[in-house]
């Protein structure tokens, strides 16, 4: 077959101008053509490295096959076996970084755009109803949770092999991070559930409004289910117990996203208030902060400036995702350290910055900063978002000791996700610490997999 | 959806509320909280539970109305269910190392001391309670307490029940009495109400040298330790109300960061307000 020689196709964006004053969606998608265009795009390679590159192992070239003939629901099919949350992959996974990284054909021109074909085959599958699970029945039941990336993986592979599955989720929506965490421009609510009740027709039974480890606690899981599986994701935001942190105006990214994402307070009819910046200054550059910068925008501030120790080449987050927010007019105060935030009548005023000087790499990997005596500079801020990260939620542990903890407090599992309590097993951003949604997802299937060998075993 | 089964007015303003939530009184002990949402719109509110029924599976909530989404509240009566209801949140209060416990109510933080009230008559070592109220008809739970407590104090401020002056006139005499005594000594206060009144309690107790607990009731979100709103400054640390309280050490509390936390949404509140307001003037725009 003849080598297509075509460029990588780019999905169609919102103008930067238009889109930092709403909420919808900042990329596209792909259109059917384009979509075939694109997959037409891969070599078809033997070997294809970019499967290794796949923390669920999705069959890439075979989907990009189906595609290519026209044949999208083909395709998600050969992606629904490795993953049940394409949409959403798709959209927040960073393809840059793993199956594009590794794909061949950016040795000739540029990878194939896996992730916009992903989500082209997903959204085109999100109205169609998967056929019931009719298979067999195990007998067996399992708890799940927490409804995020890894609880809901884990949910779909136990309901698809005929297991009865119940998800306990604290918020009142289900989705996790999905729904609290990343913002509706960057992946639309309506999305997210579409693929939950496309979850919930395979039979899985949802509670919301359930803490585990205090509306039931994890013995009576353990008592009533053959297997649990503990997703509860990452936990408190951390703050750097700077002077002027509880200053009004001073917020955690979790807190901020919330208000805005789950409790939807960009809508004039929401009842939860959050507090609009008009000059705002986020703390940290992962993701997180991108995302917090960026809703700032929308929310109306008149400026957003993300504050980083480090420079450009560390900041955590995706390329993508610092291109679309520079794009918007946010601006970028590198190699600052944040030293006090200055506050005027209780509230924020701004921040007091030094700046800083890379060395040598420690133990991240990263270049250490190191504050330049005498460097001191401020700039003006009413909103302070504070996004560095988070340390593990306590609750689980604290009800349920004998679940072993590592120092810093997430859950230690072995190679099959097990915990040090059996048939207790456990993922995601509990365990690894604040990640990516496909790693949460990846750690879904790994204990998805060990729960169903454990059940054939009984 | 979770149905409310019972509701009386206590004072001008305040509701008490029985709910019916098998789920969150199984497992839930004094000094927990419970977090509601009204209707699909709803903001997160959270709530201490004052008193709960585990055979019948009820939790009952005092209520008073503060803002938009408390006054949404009261709107609901018996048969009407709230969209979202969880708990219990926080952690149970634990009075047991005490012996001779002072508890001091201000406004509807007497919802917060009844059932520990309740739980130290049922534990056979009664506390001592005082109650603190703008006036007589603010008053709460009196019959209650008349038969929970040891003895009952009450104070307003305008002298129209009790003795005219604050709580914290009466829980000095105490404190001053018994230091006269010197034997079976207060060894604990615990006191819930505004901010400045469980500071002016702090500052007090703090002369006697007396272990004081305050319930905090800082800005909440989720109520499950994800997002640091709850945060507060105690002994030089951060801590969150949810996970770590409600309850801390009244004399480690950093007092004027959290009163001034708490007035955050002071003005977006103001708005909703009028937005309600509006509403209830006939519902025509
Ligand atoms: S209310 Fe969100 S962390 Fe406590």
């Amino acid at each position: 077959m003849a080598i297509d020689r075509s460029p990588r196709n780019r999905m169609p964006e919102q103008a930067p101008k238009l889109r930092a004053k709403n909420f919808d969606e900042v990329a596209l998608g792909f259109s059917p053509e384009q979509a075939k265009a694109e997959a037409s795009r891969c070599l078809q390679c033997k070997n294809a490295p970019c499967k290794s590159g796949c923390p669920v192992g999705v069959d890439i070239p075979e989907f990009l096959k189906a595609v290519q003939t026209g044949d999208f629901e083909g395709a998600g099919a050969v992606i629904g076996r490795a993953n049940s949350l394409p949409a959403v992959c798709g959209r927040v996974c960073p393809q840059e970084e793993q199956c594009e990284k590794l794909c061949l054909r950016g040795r000739m021109d540029k990878p194939v755009a896996i992730g916009a074909v992903e989500r082209f085959v997903g959204d085109f599958g999100l109205d169609k109803t998967p056929a019931p699970y009719d298979g067999p029945r195990t007998g067996k039941r399992a708890a799940v949770i927490g409804s995020g990336p890894s609880g809901l993986t884990v949910a779909a592979e136990l309901a698809k092999n005929g297991v009865d599955v119940t998800i306990y989720e604290a918020f009142h929506r289900a989705g996790g991070v999905l729904v609290y965490g990343i913002p509706e421009f960057r992946l639309p609510k309506s999305l997210v559930r579409a693929e939950i009740d496309k979850l919930l027709r395979l039979g899985v039974t949802l509670m919301r409004n359930v803490v585990v480890g205090k509306t039931v606690l994890l013995d009576e899981l353990t008592d009533r289910f053959d297997a649990v599986f503990i997703g509860s994701g990452a936990g408190l935001p951390m703050f750097m117990n700077l002077k002027g942190e509880s200053y009004k105006g001073v917020i955690s990214a979790n807190e901020y996203l919330t208000r805005v994402n789950l409790m939807g307070a960009y809508r004039a009819d929401s009842d939860t208030p959050v507090q609009r910046g008009r000059r705002v200054a986020v703390i940290g550059a992962g993701n997180v902060a991108m995302d917090a910068a960026r809703t700032a925008l929308r929310m109306g501030a008149d400026s957003v400036t993300v504050v980083y120790r480090r420079g450009r080449e560390e900041m955590p987050a995706r390329a993508e995702e610092i291109h679309h927010a520079e794009e918007e007019g946010v601006r970028f105060e590198l190699l600052a350290a944040p030293v006090e935030i200055l506050g005027e009548n209780g509230a924020a005023a701004g921040l007091l910055l030094r700046r800083t000087e890379l060395s040598e790499p420690d133990a991240s990997g990263r270049r250490r900063p190191v504050e330049l005596a005498g460097s001191e500079f401020t700039i003006g801020a009413d909103m302070v978002i504070v996004a560095l990260g988070t340390s593990p939620n306590p609750l689980i542990k604290d009800s349920y000791p004998a679940i072993e903890t590592t120092k810093k407090g997430t859950i230690v599992v072995d190679g099959r996700g097990m915990t040090s309590v059996d048939g207790v097993y456990a993922g995601g951003d509990a365990v690894t610490g604040a990640a990516t949604v496909i790693l949460a997802m990846g750690a879904g299937r790994k204990a998805a997999a060990a729960i169903l060998e454990r059940f054939k075993g009984q | 959806m979770n149905r409310i089964v019972k509701k009386r007015v206590l004072a001008p303003n305040v509701n008490e509320y029985v709910i019916d939530a098998p789920l969150v009184v199984k497992n839930a002990r004094p000094g927990q909280f419970v977090i509601l949402r009204v209707d699909e719109e709803g903001e997160r509110i959270p709530f201490t539970i004052c008193d709960m029924d585990k055979a019948a599976g009820t939790v009952t909530l005092l209520v008073q109305e503060v803002g938009y989404s408390t006054a949404k509240l009261a709107k609901l009566v018996v048969g009407d269910g709230v969209a979202d209801f969880v708990g219990p949140l926080g952690k149970p209060t634990d009075l047991s190392a005490h012996k001779n416990i002072v508890l001091v109510g201000g406004g509807i933080g007497t919802a917060v001391i009844y059932p520990q009230a309740k739980a130290l008559f049922e534990a056979g070592r009664p506390a001592a309670v005082i109650l603190g109220a703008r006036n007589r008809e603010l008053l709460m739970y009196t019959d209650e307490f008349k038969r929970a407590a040891k003895s009952l104090y009450i104070a307003t401020d305008d002298g129209s029940a009790g003795q005219k002056g604050f709580v914290t006139d009466l829980l000095k005499e105490l404190l001053e009495a018994d230091r006269q005594r010197a034997k079976n000594g207060i060894d604990c206060v615990m006191a819930v109400g505004p901010m400045p009144m469980m500071r002016a309690v702090a500052n007090l107790t703090k002369e006697y040298g007396v272990h004081t607990v305050v319930s905090m009731n800082p800005i909440m979100v989720d109520g499950t330790g994800m997002c640091g709103g709850c945060r507060l400054s105690v002994g030089g640390k951060t801590v969150y109300a949810c996970v770590d309280g409600p309850e801390f050490d009244a004399h480690e509390v950093d007092w004027a960061d959290a009163i001034a936390r708490l007035s955050l949404y002071k003005e977006t509140e103001q708005a909703h307000r009028c937005r309600l307001t509006d509403e209830t003037a006939g519902g025509q725009k």
